[in-house]
This record gives C-alpha cells, structure tokens and sequence, in this order.
C-alpha cells in the first residue's frame, strides 16, 4: 500500500512542478527582464497556471488533414511518458523511491532516449517542412548528446561502484560528487540542456528560424504534453544532477531530506531558466562540433583520469 | 559643381553635342536628357567613369504636366541618378519616351541593382525593359490591373468602384497563389537531389514584417533565395501627388516608421530646396537633436531584435527600455512617439519646450553606461561572435554595385557618411566620427551601429550645449503654417496666410532631390513641382530596398539559422522597402 502512496504522491507532485514551472518562469524571466510577469490572476498571478492549463484544454484539438494521424497523436505522449519513467528511480529521501532498481541510471538513460521519438515522430507525422527540420536538428542533437551524457556519468559509477541511485547517494555522504567529478557535473548539465531543449540547445524549436519546430503543427493538449514533457524534463535532469552530483537528500539535519532534496533542485530549475534569459542560442552545426570535438575527448580524457586514479587508490 | 562641367563637357565630347539636352534644376544636380538609344552606353561610360553606385531610377508621368518645358515633350520620362563617390557627385540622366506603354533598353546587365528598379518602374508606369531578365510586377499584387503611378490611375479606393470578390476572381486569385518553382526562377532539381522549397513568411518570426523569402534548400542549406515584397505598400509615392505639399508630411513619417522625424527631414529638404527657403540656425539644430534621438532609437531596435534573432531573449526588453526614454523626451517635444509629424516647410511645428534640456541631459548622463552593459551583453558574447562572424560577407565593391548605403557600407572599411561628406541642415558645425569596420559581415555590421549610437550621443550633447537662439520658423512666404506676425495689420499678408493655410502653398517649377543619411542608409525625396499645391511627382528612395534585393546575393550558401543573422544585420523595415 505504502508503495502505491508514493507512486501517486510521486506523480502528484511532479505534475504539480511542471504546472507550477509555468508561473516560476514566466515570474523569472520578468524579473530577469526588468517587467512584471503575470500578476493578475490570484496572489502573484498565481492563478495564471490554472488559466494556461484551462486555455490548453478548451483549445481545439486539431489534427492537420496532411499529418500522419495516429503517429501524430503518439508522439506528444511518448515525451511525457519517457520523463515520468525516468522519475521512478529517483530517490528524493530514504526509503521514498517508487523503485529502487540496482540499474538504476541506465534505466534513466534508456528513458531520456527515448525521449528523442516524440520530436522525430511528432515532426515527422505533422508532414509540415518547418517540423521536418525542427525533427532533423532534434535527432541529430539529441543522440549526440545522448552519447555525452552517458559517458559524463561513468565517473560517478566508478567512484560509487553502483548504478543504484541510492547507494549513489549514500556514497556522497562524506563528499558531493560535484566535488570530484566536476568535468563531469558540468558535461552531465549541459547535455541535460541539449536533452531537454532549452535555450540556448532550443535548435529544434528555434522561434526566430522555424517557428516552433517539431511541435508547430500542434495544439491543445497535444501541444500541452509537449509543454508539460519539458518541463518535467527540466525537473527530471535537475533532480538527476542533485542526486548524482551534489548528495540527493544529504543536508544538515535541521531540514528533513526531502526539503533538501526539493530546495537543491529548484536551484537547478532556476539555472535552466537563467540560462534562457542570457545566452543566444548557438547554431546547429556549431552545436554538432562542440559536441563531438569538445565535449567527447573531456568526457573521454575525464573517464580515463577517474579510472586510473580510481585504480590507483585500490592498489 | 566644377566636376559636374567636367564631365558634362567630358560626355558631350565623347558622344557628340546633339545627344544631351541639359536642363537646371534648383538642387543643382547636373541633369541631362538623352534619347533611349543612347542610355545603356552612356551609363556604361559613366560607371566605368567613377559613377560606381546607380543610387536610384524611377519614372515620371508628364502628361498631365501643366506648363510643359520645351525638353519635356515626352509623354513619360525614365530618371536615372548615379553617384559618385570619388568626387561626390551626383548626375541625373533622363530618358524621354513617348508613347502611351513606351519601352526602353535595360540596364540590368551593367548595373546588377537595377532589376527590381527596372521593376519597379514597369509595375508603376507599365514601362519596359527590353533585355530584362525578369520583367515582372514587383509591389503590385500579379493580377492587379492598371500600373498605379500613371495619372490615370485613381489614387482612392472610393475612386475605383466597389470592391467584389466573385467565385472566378477568387479563384483566379488562388491559382495565383499556387507556388511554381520555376516561375520564380528556381529549379526543383539538383544534379542528384531535389530541393525542398521553404516558404519564410509572409507570417514569420524572423521577418520583421510581411516580407516573404522563398528559400530554396538543400538540407539546411541556402542554395538560392527569392523575396517577394509588396505586402506592406501603401502608394506613398502615388499620395504624394494627392496630398498638398504640406499635409503630405505625416505620410512620411511612416515609411521607415523607426526614423520618425528623419523622413520629414529628408522630404523637406527637397521642399525647401524647390521654395528657396532658407531656415534659422535654431531650426537646423533641433532638427538635428531630434534626428539623431531617432537615430539612437532605430538602433535600438535593431540591437534588440538582432539578438533575439540569434535566440537571446532579454536584450530586447533592455533596449525597448532605454527607447522608452527616448520617446519620452520626444513625446515632451513633440507632442507623439512614434510618427510625431513635427517638421515643417521652413521649420518646426513649435519651439522646444521649457525644460526640454533637462530631460535630453539626463538622458545623455545615463545611456553611455547602458550602451556599454547592452554591449557586453551582446556583441562581447562568444556565441553571437561564433554565429555573426564571417556570415552574410560583402566586399565594398559588391555593396557598391547593390547600392548598399548607411552602416553597411560602412562596415565594408569605406569611411562614408553623407551628414559628413554632403551635410545637410547644418551638420558641418558638429563634431563627429565616422565609425567603419573592415570585414563587411554580420558581426562588423553590428559594431558599425553601436558605435553610431555613441557618435549620435555626441551630436546630442552638442545640440544641448549649444542650442542657438532664435525662431524656430524661417521668415520666408512659403512657411507653413505662415508666421501670424503680420497678418493683422496689411490685407496683403493676411490674403497670403489664408491661401497658404486653406490651399496649402504653391512652390515654384522645378525639382530638387534631397540626400540624408537616414537610420538604415541614404534616404532621398526626388520631388517634382509643375506650380502647384501637391507634388507632381514624389519618388522616394529608400536604403532598405536596395538592401533587401542584396540579400539573396548574400545569403547564398549559407543555412537557415544564416539567414535570420543575415536578414538582422541588414535592419530594414518593410515599410522602408515597399513605401
């Protein structure tokens, strides 16, 4: 029963951060960018979640006579439920997992890639050309970083010698990764970026060149689990970079873990939409080359150095 | 002056007395009527004869002239105007056709700009071209009837009968709509691909207006590029010739609708030029103050929206609030924002008002730092460099042969700017620089502008400092609104004030073209006067027109992402092009 418990309240809670994400950055950004944000609806325009939620369901759900009807449908569905998979292996206190595998981060690897469907599919079903090339940008972008993103995170397996995500965390107890892995934080971050693309990794979407990419031809609540999907994106890689790096729920003892766990990934929610306020956004193949000719050889060169010390400090 | 005797007598020597007729015109401009056999070689010579930039070409309607002169026997006349910029020095040719659809040889295979001219004026005039490698309507919607800027052609809807949509024409206006590659010169197959066709606009983001690009692909890649212009054209020219010389201001507000006040100036400098009118010190000045506050707020807009083309989201919000600024001390001078209609022939609308020096001081106080945090923000970001850097590139010789003007010459290393080399209301007493960059790209251009903003601060600061006394309306009879001083006491001044205020005034025969540098580049208003109270002819010159036509030529072979850079960095604005 308990564990039905923390499924749901799982769930329930994150639905509820990827709604409230909708307030957080539009609040964010104004402030950032010297305006006021929404502040009509309700204390500090709180209420504008539930007005933009509302306004998605009402809206019409129109599928386009030339789209690939079926695999149009699908595509929106796979972005959100690939995220919430991932979220299942996450351990947000002791005790408080929905499960507990020993595979743990391949698991959550295996999920995040999974995410790449829903903008080929959904690109490619909507027949439209601006979707085509936000759908081609997407692939390519997203298995290239998939790559990086993997590799970033063999430091901290080596170090804890698990891919259990608790025993990870209860490896840091004496020091957060982030201290001994920091090539490594930083890669894992900005291929979360690039996974979840956000500024300045929007290259699918690309307002200013195609409109809104992959997803132009979608509307309602189809678009709206696009919406959703990113922002649980967002909070699926801020959650992993607080567990994986900086001690999960670790925290002095005057918060109770979860607070600690909560308070350290709202950090990185911020960061993401910090991030969006500043940079511009780089161009594709630009993107590519940092990629594969910067980023592969640190993560490589970081993975060798970490084995052979780790080696070194067994002997 | 000296330069254009030279090479008048040069041209005549070379192609024999009888060949040009030249008339005077009150700009001074050296002008010269030729028969349509002799135009192409004689602007062959004259191009390959330091006249490097065909600055503009536009046609005439005389056959509603009233007074003809004995050269302008011509039913139409085809105006070319070519600058030189070694010896600063325009010539205008003017070539007389008769005939009611009347032809003449192209230009098209000298001058690579003077294809959509060359359009233009067909469009127009229903003029053509022979020779011309696609002689199509250029603003004009492809099933319009008539060519607008003959005289019979009305200027008002209510003019034209009303409008109804039947089941053929709309029909016929769909087909239109079909989009076939080859008629616009585009292939749809490569050696071993087929091109994707990519439709930007007249509905996007990245346009800054209604502007359509038809991008022909190969990936991502730009292998050619069409714009079709014409949505945002509104006969500017055409209500030029409706309008009296004085309500005709406000129009000219909102071609480059970011210049406000600027097109005013340029369009009163040929007014004034035509009437004789000489205008106060004080008048000059302000003019100038509040041309480059318009200067620094089209910039603005610029750096904003550049950086958001290339994704990043808040300088815009920083720079719309710095322009706030601006507005707000326009708004204390004139009344409006935007489109503030505030020159007029022979002065301003009214003098500054008290305290205009504080607000205009505060504001030259505090944006210099502001520049260089928005600077640092964004032309010091490594991920703009890497995206404006060696994109979008022209040398001088290309832009010269586009007839690329303002910052973007500028940006290709040639120290040219017309407030320095050709000055005009009073822009020989301030002190200024001419900022350039060497390598003409995305990146150069931008630095060019900055810059600007900081030299027009400069001319600001000179203004506030040294703001001469006096009227703020010259004292001449053709000054509209007249000065009421007189109008009391005599009955000849009073008779004078009404017809002046109730017809509008009359300015004498002739034509003048004036020359500024606007925001985006040199802006003219070549206007024509058979004595009466409107224009007989208002051709405007735009910088954004020739700028757009460069595009395709620069963006070729560059990616999608490129040309959002490209088209940035070029700031124009649609009303700019279409008028």
């Amino acid at each position: 029963m308990q564990h039905v418990w923390i499924v749901l309240g799982v769930l329930f809670v994150f639905l509820n951060i990827a709604a409230g994400l909708i307030w957080v950055e539009r609040r964010l950004l104004a402030l950032w960018q010297d305006r006021l944000g929404p502040n009509r609806a309700g204390p500090l325009g709180l209420f504008i979640v539930l007005a933009d939620t509302l306004k998605l369901f009402f809206k019409e759900d129109w599928i386009p006579p030339f789209a690939d009807k079926w695999v149009f449908i699908l595509a929106p569905t796979v972005v959100v439920a690939s995220v919430l998979m991932g979220l299942a292996i996450i351990p947000f206190a002791p005790g408080i997992v929905v499960a507990d595998l020993n595979v743990g981060l391949m698991f959550f690897l295996a999920m995040s890639s999974l995410g790449v469907y829903s903008i080929v599919l959904g690109g490619w079903a909507s027949n439209n050309k601006y979707s085509l090339l936000g759908a081609l940008r997407g692939a390519s972008q997203m298995i290239a970083y998939e790559v990086f993103m993997g590799l970033s995170l063999m430091g901290v397996v080596m170090l804890s010698r698990s891919f259990n995500l608790t025993e990870i965390v209860a490896a840091q107890e004496k020091i957060w990764y982030v201290f001994l892995q920091p090539v490594g934080f930083i890669i894992f971050f900005i291929a979360g970026l690039a996974e979840t693309h956000r500024l300045p990794f929007d290259i699918p979407e690309a307002e200013s060149e195609l409109i809104a990419g992959f997803h132009a031809e979608y509307s309602g609540m189809k678009f709206g689990m696009f919406f959703i999907g990113e922002y649980l994106g967002i909070s699926l890689i801020s959650a992993m970079t607080v567990t994986l790096f900086f001690g999960g729920w670790l925290g002095p003892a005057f918060l109770p873990p979860v607070v600690w766990f909560f308070l350290k990934t709202f950090l990185f929610i911020g960061l993401f939409i910090l991030l969006r306020a500043s940079l511009p956004r780089p161009r594709y193949d630009q993107l590519m080359a940092y990629g594969w000719k910067l980023l592969l050889p640190l993560v490589l060169a970081n993975l060798l150095i970490t084995g052979a010390v780790a080696l070194w400090l067994k002997s | 002056m000296q330069y254009a005797d030279h090479i008048s007598s040069d041209l005549i020597e070379r192609f024999g007395p009888d060949v040009f007729r030249h008339q005077v015109t009150a700009d001074g401009v050296l002008t010269l009527w030729t028969g349509k056999e002799n135009i192409v070689p004689v602007v062959q010579y004259l191009k390959s004869n330091h006249y490097p930039l065909l600055y503009d070409l536009c046609g005439i309607d005389e056959r509603d002239r009233a007074g003809k002169e004995t050269f302008t026997l011509a039913d139409f006349t085809v105006v070319y105007h070519l600058f030189s910029f070694r010896h600063n020095n325009f010539i205008r040719l003017k070539v007389a056709l008769s005939g009611d659809y009347p032809s003449l040889p192209s230009i098209t295979s000298i001058f690579q700009n003077a294809n959509w001219y060359e359009r233009e004026v067909y469009d127009m005039f229903g003029i053509r071209f022979e020779g011309h490698p696609h002689l199509q309507r250029l603003l004009m919607p492809l099933t319009w009837e008539g060519h607008p800027l003959r005289k019979e052609h009305p200027a008002r809807a209510t003019e034209m009968g009303p409008f109804h949509l039947y089941d053929e024409k709309q029909d016929l206006e769909q087909e239109m709509l079909r989009f076939k590659p080859e008629e616009w010169g585009l292939q749809s197959q490569g050696e071993d691909t087929d091109f994707m066709f990519l439709n930007i606009g007249p509905q996007h983001p990245g346009t800054h207006g209604v502007l359509r690009i038809i991008l022909q692909l190969e990936g991502e890649e730009i292998v050619d590029a069409v714009p079709e212009i014409g949505f945002h054209h509104r006969g500017a020219e055409k209500m030029g010739e409706r309008q009296s010389w004085h309500t005709y201001i406000p129009y000219t507000d909102r071609v480059d609708y970011l210049g406000g006040v600027m097109n005013n100036l340029a369009y009163l400098l040929a007014v004034e030029e035509m009437a004789g009118i000489k205008v106060p010190e004080r008048v000059k000045v302000i003019r100038v103050m509040l041309c480059e506050l318009f200067r620094i707020n089209s910039h603005l807009v610029w750096f904003g929206t550049f950086a958001q083309d290339l994704g990043q989201l808040s300088p815009v919000f920083y720079m719309f609030t710095e322009r706030e600024k601006i507005f707000d001390i326009i708004e204390a001078v004139c009344g409006d924002r935007m489109h503030p209609n505030w020159f007029r022939i022979g002065g301003v609308a009214q003098d500054l008002p008290k305290g205009w020096d504080r607000l205009v001081r505060e504001f030259v106080t505090h944006f210099p730092k502001h520049l260089k945090e928005y600077n640092d923000m964004v032309l010091r970001n490594s991920l703009i460099k890497a995206r404006t850097r060696g994109i979008g590139v022209y040398t001088l010789e290309e832009a010269i042969e586009w007839g690329v003007t303002g910052p973007g010459l500028r940006a290709c290393g040639f120290e040219w700017d017309f407030r320095k080399k050709r000055p005009y209301s009073g822009y020989e007493m301030f002190d200024f620089d001419i900022p350039i960059a060497q390598n003409g790209d995305c990146y150069d251009r931008s630095l060019v502008r900055v810059e600007e903003m900081r030299q027009s601060l400069r001319i600001i600061e000179q203004c506030l400092n040294n703001m001469p006394e006096g009227n703020y309306k010259a004292d001449h009879p053709l000054t509209t609104p007249p000065i009421k001083k007189h109008t009391m006491q005599d009955i000849e001044t009073l008779i004078n004030h009404f017809l002046n205020v109730s017809w509008g005034p009359v300015i004498p025969p002739g034509e003048a073209m004036s020359c500024i540098e606007a925001t985006k580049g040199a802006n003219s208003y070549y206007l024509v006067s058979d004595g009466n109270t409107s224009s007989y002819r208002t051709r405007i010159r735009t910088p954004s027109f020739a700028h757009m036509q460069m595009v395709p030529y620069i963006s070729k072979g560059y990616t999608v992402a490129d040309l959002l850079s490209i088209l940035g960095s070029v700031d124009y604005v649609l009303a700019d092009i279409d008028r």
